[in-house]
C-alpha cells in the first residue's frame, strides 16, 4: 500500500490527525493494534476541561486546555453535554490553594465565578454539608469515543483509511527515512508493507515501543490512572475537588451515570492492566469527603487506563513527585529530525490530553506539511465535525429514544438495560462486514450501549452472539471465543466492584456462563 | 420482639425456597412436624432442568467427572470441608433419588443413569456434564452421543438462543445438527418462552408449530427445540408434537431464567402446601430473635404485612450473594438473617480472581456457613452456634457449585442431611 502519511494509533490523537491531514488534502492511513480509542483515548473521565484544573501546576496546559474547551464546544457540540463545572474545597482543604485559585484562572483568561457554599450545594444537592468555598468554571463533559469515531467518519469521507487491528511489525530505513513499514494484520496473521512519506508515531502510551522500532529514543512514563462508573448520574456538572490535583478528586457525568476518578500510578507496562481494589478504595474514600452518597451508591464498573507521560516533560524531581502528577499534562511534538536518530520522515505526538487532541493534530499536522512542502492552512479551527451516522449510538439514552420515537417498539432488544434494539447491532455489525471484518462484542460495545448497564454483558453478550450467527455474520466457532473474551473483559472492570449488589451481579454472571454454559472449561 | 405473641407456631421454620429450601421442605414435610417455609422464589426461576451432582473434579484440572459417586468419595478424603465431606453418599443419594421421585410423581419425571453422569448440549453450544436432566431434554444425551441427524430449530424474534450459534460450535462433535429459523404460530415480533411453552400446551399451537416445522424436517431423526415444551403437561406436549413429527422432539436449555425454573417453581408451589407445609412463598423474613430458653421468633412478611412467627428450631437455605443470605461489603462478609460466623471468607483482594474464567475458580466462592456433622453453623473453635439451627444449600462454605457443576444436588443432599439433623434435635427436646 502507498499512502502520502501514515498514521499509528487511532486513539484521540490519530484520529483527528486523521481528520486535519484529510480537511488538507492530504491521503493518509490510519493503523490501529486494537481498536478505536483502545487505549487511553477510551479509558477517561471523558472531561472536557475549562483548564482551572492546572491552574497552579501548569498554567500553560490550563491555557491551552481553555482555548480548546471553546472550539470542541463550537465544531463538535453533538459529542459535547455543556454541564458547566464546580471547583468545591471541604473542610481541612489547604486555604492558600482556594485563596489564590480564582486570580490563577484570571490570569490564564479562564472564566470563573465565586459561590457561597449554600449556592453550590443548591445547585448540586449531592455535595457535602463541609463544603467551605466553591467556584464555577465552564468545564464540560465530551464522549471520547464519538468525538474519535466522528472525527474518523469525516477523515475516511475525505479518503482517510482505518486498518484495525493492524499492527506495525518494523521499519525499513534507508538514508535517515522510513521507507517502509512492516504491518501484521491480526485478523489474518498476514503481512504485508505500507510505503508513505512521513510517519507519524501517535501511539499513545505505545509511543516510545514504536518509536524504539524505528531506531529512535524515547523516555516515556506511563501512569495509570483507575475510574469508577456510578449506576446513576449523582450530579448534574462536573464536580472538581479544589485543591492541587490527586487521587479521586473528579466526578464527571456521563449520560445516565457519572464517573468518578482517578488514581495516578506508575506501572512499568500499558499491557495487561487492571483497576486495582486499593484504588477503588482510595477513590471512593476521597471522592465520599466532597459527596458522601458515592460511599453507599451502587457501581457499575471499574476501568483503567495509561497516561503516557513524555519524560522530557517532568517539571519536578521523581522523589518529591511519587505519583507523577506534577509530571505536565502538556503534549510533546518530536521531529525525529532534531534527535540524535535523525530520521527525516519520522513524527512522534505524545502526551497532552482529550482536551487538546484537536491541537496537537494542528501542530503535527502543521510539521508533516512543512516536511511534505505542502502549503495547506488547517481547517479545523473553525469547521465543524459532521455528526457521524455510525457513531451516533455511543450516546446514552439515544437508543431507547429512537426505538420509542420509530415505533420500533415491536422490535426485540437485545440489551435490555439499555435498550438496544437488533437494528442497531445489525448497523453496527454491516459496517464491519462492508469492509471485509467480522464484527465483535467488543467492538460493537465501542460503538453502541451494549454491555454498558448493570448486567455489563451477563444478558446481552449471548443474545448478540447469538444474533450475530443468525444473520450469518459469523460462522464457525469464532463466535464463543469472542463471547469468552467480552465477559472476561466485561469482568476486569466488575471483579474490583464485587462488593453489595455488585458481588450479587458477579455472581449471577458467573453462574450463567460458568455454572450453566461451561464457558471456563 | 421475642416477648411478643407469635402468630404462628412451628417446629421447624425453613428460611429460603430455592432448591435447597423446597427440598428440605419436601423431606420434612409428613414427619409429623408443623413447618413454615418463606422466602422469595426468584432463585429457582434460574433452575436450569439439569440436575447436577458433581461434574467437574478437580476443577483446576477441569477433568469430566463420568461417574458421580466415586468422585463424591474422591472430593470427600481431599476437601473435608466440603459440604459433600460431612455425609455418606448413600445418604446423597437417597436425597437425590427422592427429589428425583418426587418431580415424576408430580408428571415431570427426570432421566438419569444411576452411575453415570450426561453429558448435554447447551444454548451457548457447549457441552456440559450433568447427573439428571428433565424429561424434555434428556434425548439430547443420546442424539450427541450418538450424532444423530437433528434439525435445531429456534424461532425469529426469541433472543439468546441461536441454532446457527450452537450448531457451529458443536459441529466437531455433532455434524449432523442442522439449524433452521422459522416462525413461531401466531407471535408478535418478541417471543418469551413462558408464554411459548403455555401455547403449547394447546392442540392446536402444536399442531401449527408442527406443520411450521415439518417443511424442514428432511433426514432428521431427531428436533431439537429451546426450553418451550410446556409448562405444567411437558410430557403430554413432547409426546404429541414428537408424534405430529414422527420423530423425537427434545428441548436445549436456554439462558436463565427460562421455563425449566417455573416448572419446578411451580410443582414445588403445588404439592409442598398440600403436603402439609405452611408456606409463605414470595415472603421475606426480615428479622430473627432468639428467645429466652432457645427458639427463635422471625418476622416473615411482604411489604405490606409483617407476621410473628415461632419456632424451635430453624433451618437457613437462604442462598449466597444473588439470594441475600450472604451479604458483602468493603469490610467484609456477613450472613443476613443470624449474624452468623462466615468462614474461608479471603482478603478482599483475592477474592476473585482476574480471569473470569480462571481454572480454579474464585476464593470468595468458597467462603460461607461452616458447619458440624449435624448442619449446624459453628463458630471459630468449630462448636455450634445454636443447637437449634440448621444451614443447607449453597450458602454453606467449602464448595464452589458453578465450577464443581453441583448446585442442585449440594442443595438436594444438604437439605436433606440438615432436615434429619433437626428432626433429631426436634425428637430430643
Amino acid at each position: 500500500m502507498q499512502t502520502c502519511v501514515l498514521i499509528i494509533g487511532a486513539g484521540a490523537t490519530g484520529t483527528a490527525l486523521a481528520r486535519d491531514l484529510s480537511l488538507r488534502g492530504i491521503d493518509c492511513i490510519l493503523v490501529e493494534k486494537g481498536d478505536v480509542n483502545a487505549g487511553a483515548s477510551g479509558a477517561n473521565h471523558g472531561l472536557l476541561h475549562s483548564g482551572a484544573r492546572y491552574i497552579v501546576s501548569d498554567p500553560a496546559a490550563a491555557a491551552e486546555c481553555h482555548a480548546e474547551n471553546r472550539i470542541l464546544k463550537q465544531i463538535a457540540p453533538q459529542c459535547i453535554e455543556d454541564t458547566g463545572g464546580l471547583f468545591v474545597a471541604v473542610q481541612g482543604d489547604d486555604e492558600k490553594y482556594i485563596a489564590d485559585f480564582p486570580t490563577a484562572c484570571q490570569k490564564c483568561g479562564i472564566p470563573v465565578q465565586p459561590l457561597s457554599p449554600d449556592q453550590a450545594r443548591d445547585m448540586e444537592p449531592a455535595l457535602s454539608e463541609h463544603v467551605i468555598a466553591a467556584f464555577w468554571v465552564d468545564d464540560a463533559a465530551i464522549d471520547p469515543f464519538k468525538l474519535s469515531l466522528d472525527n474518523l467518519s469525516c477523515a475516511q469521507a475525505h479518503g482517510a483509511r482505518l486498518l484495525c487491528r493492524h499492527q506495525v511489525t518494523s521499519f525499513e530505513i534507508r538514508g535517515g527515512r522510513i521507507v517502509c513499514t512492516h504491518v501484521r494484520d491480526l485478523n489474518t496473521d498476514k503481512q504485508f508493507f505500507i510505503e508513505a512519506q512521513v510517519v507519524v508515531n501517535a501511539a499513545g502510551a505505545w509511543a516510545d515501543i514504536i518509536a524504539r522500532c524505528a531506531g529512535a529514543q524515547m523516555q516515556m512514563y506511563y501512569s495509570k490512572g483507575s475510574l469508577m462508573v456510578t449506576q446513576n448520574r449523582i450530579a448534574k456538572r462536573v464536580i472538581n475537588r479544589l485543591r492541587m490535583p490527586t487521587d479521586g478528586d473528579i466526578l464527571v457525568p456521563g449520560g445516565t451515570v457519572s464517573i468518578l476518578g482517578t488514581t495516578s500510578e506508575r506501572v512499568a507496562s500499558p499491557d495487561f492492566i487492571y483497576p486495582e481494589i486499593h484504588e477503588i478504595d482510595t477513590i471512593l474514600d476521597q471522592g465520599s469527603a466532597m459527596i458522601p452518597k458515592l460511599a453507599q451508591t451502587h457501581y457499575i464498573r471499574a476501568y483503567c487506563g495509561v497516561r503516557p507521560l513524555p519524560a522530557g516533560s517532568e517539571i519536578t524531581n521523581p522523589a518529591r513527585d511519587p505519583d507523577d502528577r506534577a509530571v505536565s499534562r502538556g503534549y510533546e511534538l518530536i521531529d525525529h529530525q532534531d534527535q540524535p536518530e535523525q530520521m527525516a520522515n519520522f513524527v512522534s505526538i505524545t502526551g497532552g490530553k482529550l482536551t487538546t487532541c484537536r491541537l496537537m493534530a494542528e501542530k503535527t499536522a502543521d510539521l508533516v506539511c512543512e516536511k511534505l512542502g505542502i502549503q495547506a492552512v488547517c481547517r479545523t479551527r473553525t469547521e465543524p465535525v459532521p455528526d457521524a451516522a455510525e457513531a451516533k449510538w455511543t450516546k446514552p439514552g439515544l437508543a431507547p429514544a429512537a426505538w420509542v420515537r420509530e415505533n420500533r417498539c415491536k422490535e426485540p432488544l437485545l440489551c435490555e438495560c439499555e435498550m438496544v434494539p437488533e437494528s442497531v447491532v445489525k448497523q453496527i455489525a454491516d459496517t464491519f462486514a462492508a469492509n471485509q471484518q467480522r464484527p465483535d462484542l467488543k467492538a460493537i460495545s465501542l460503538r453502541s450501549r451494549i454491555g454498558k448497564g448493570p448486567c455489563q454483558g451477563t444478558f446481552c453478550s449471548m443474545r448478540i452472539m447469538a444474533y450475530l450467527y443468525d444473520q450469518g455474520y459469523i460462522n464457525d466457532r469464532y463466535g464463543t471465543d469472542d463471547l469468552r473474551a467480552f465477559l472476561k473483559e466485561r469482568w476486569r472492570g466488575r471483579q474490583p466492584l464485587a462488593w453489595n449488589n455488585g458481588l450479587a451481579r458477579a455472581e449471577l454472571m458467573e453462574a450463567m456462563h460458568c455454572g450453566l454454559f461451561c464457558l471456563e472449561l | 420482639m421475642n416477648n411478643q405473641k407469635a402468630d404462628i407456631h412451628c417446629d421447624l421454620m425453613i428460611i429460603g425456597t430455592g432448591m435447597a429450601g423446597m427440598a428440605a421442605a419436601l423431606f420434612a414435610a409428613g414427619q409429623d412436624l408443623d413447618i413454615v417455609q418463606a422466602g422469595r422464589t426468584g432463585q429457582l426461576g434460574f433452575a436450569s432442568g439439569l440436575i447436577d451432582v458433581l461434574g467437574i473434579y478437580p476443577v483446576a484440572r477441569s477433568r469430566i467427572v463420568k461417574n458421580p459417586w466415586p468422585a463424591i468419595a474422591d472430593l470427600g478424603r481431599h476437601e473435608p470441608a466440603h459440604p459433600y465431606a460431612k455425609m455418606a453418599i448413600s445418604e446423597i443419594q437417597t436425597a437425590v433419588d427422592t427429589v428425583l421421585g418426587f418431580f415424576e410423581q408430580a408428571g415431570y419425571p427426570y432421566m438419569y443413569r444411576k452411575n453415570q453422569n450426561m453429558i448435554m448440549p447447551t444454548a451457548a453450544g457447549t457441552v456440559k456434564p450433568t447427573y439428571a436432566a428433565a424429561h424434555t431434554m434428556a434425548h439430547g444425551q443420546a442424539a450427541m452421543a450418538h450424532q444423530q441427524p437433528c434439525l435445531l430449530v429456534d424461532f425469529k424474534g426469541l433472543k439468546g438462543f441461536g441454532s446457527r450459534m450452537i450448531a457451529a460450535n458443536l459441529a466437531r462433535t455433532w455434524p449432523g445438527l442442522r439449524p433452521v429459523t422459522i416462525g413461531f404460530p401466531e407471535a408478535g415480533t418478541e417471543l418469551h418462552p413462558e408464554p411459548m411453552a403455555r401455547a403449547l400446551e394447546t392442540a392446536r399451537m402444536r399442531e401449527k408449530l408442527a406443520e411450521n416445522i415439518a417443511p424442514y424436517l428432511g433426514d432428521a431423526a431427531c428436533v431439537a427445540l429451546p426450553a418451550i415444551l410446556g409448562i405444567s403437561r411437558t410430557q403430554k406436549v413432547t409426546k404429541e408434537l414428537s408424534g405430529l413429527l414422527g420423530v423425537p422432539v427434545f428441548e436445549i436449555s436456554t439462558m436463565v431464567p427460562g421455563v425449566s425454573g417455573i416448572r419446578i417453581m411451580e410443582i414445588f408451589q403445588q404439592h409442598l402446601p398440600e403436603m402439609g407445609i405452611n408456606a409463605f412463598f414470595q415472603h421475606n423474613v426480615r428479622k430473627a430473635c432468639r428467645k429466652t430458653g432457645g427458639g427463635w421468633v422471625f418476622e416473615v412478611g411482604d411489604r405490606s404485612h409483617w407476621r410473628l412467627v415461632s419456632a424451635r428450631a430453624a433451618l437457613v437455605c437462604s442462598g449466597r450473594f444473588l439470594g441475600g443470605g450472604l451479604h458483602a461489603d468493603r469490610a467484609g462478609i456477613t450472613e443476613t438473617i443470624f449474624n452468623l460466623p462466615v468462614a474461608r471468607v479471603p482478603e478482599r483482594d483475592s477474592w476473585h480472581h482476574r480471569d473470569l474464567l480462571h481454572a480454579g475458580g474464585h476464593p470468595v466462592n468458597r467462603a460461607g456457613l461452616a458447619v458440624d456433622t449435624s448442619f449446624r453453623p459453628v463458630d471459630d473453635n468449630n462448636s455450634p452456634v445454636w443447637p437449634d439451627l440448621f444451614a443447607a444449600g449453597t450458602i454453606l462454605a467449602g464448595q464452589d457449585w458453578m465450577r464443581e457443576k453441583c448446585g442442585s444436588g449440594l442443595s438436594i443432599a444438604t437439605a436433606y442431611a440438615a432436615v434429619r439433623a433437626a428432626r433429631r434435635f426436634l425428637e430430643k427436646t
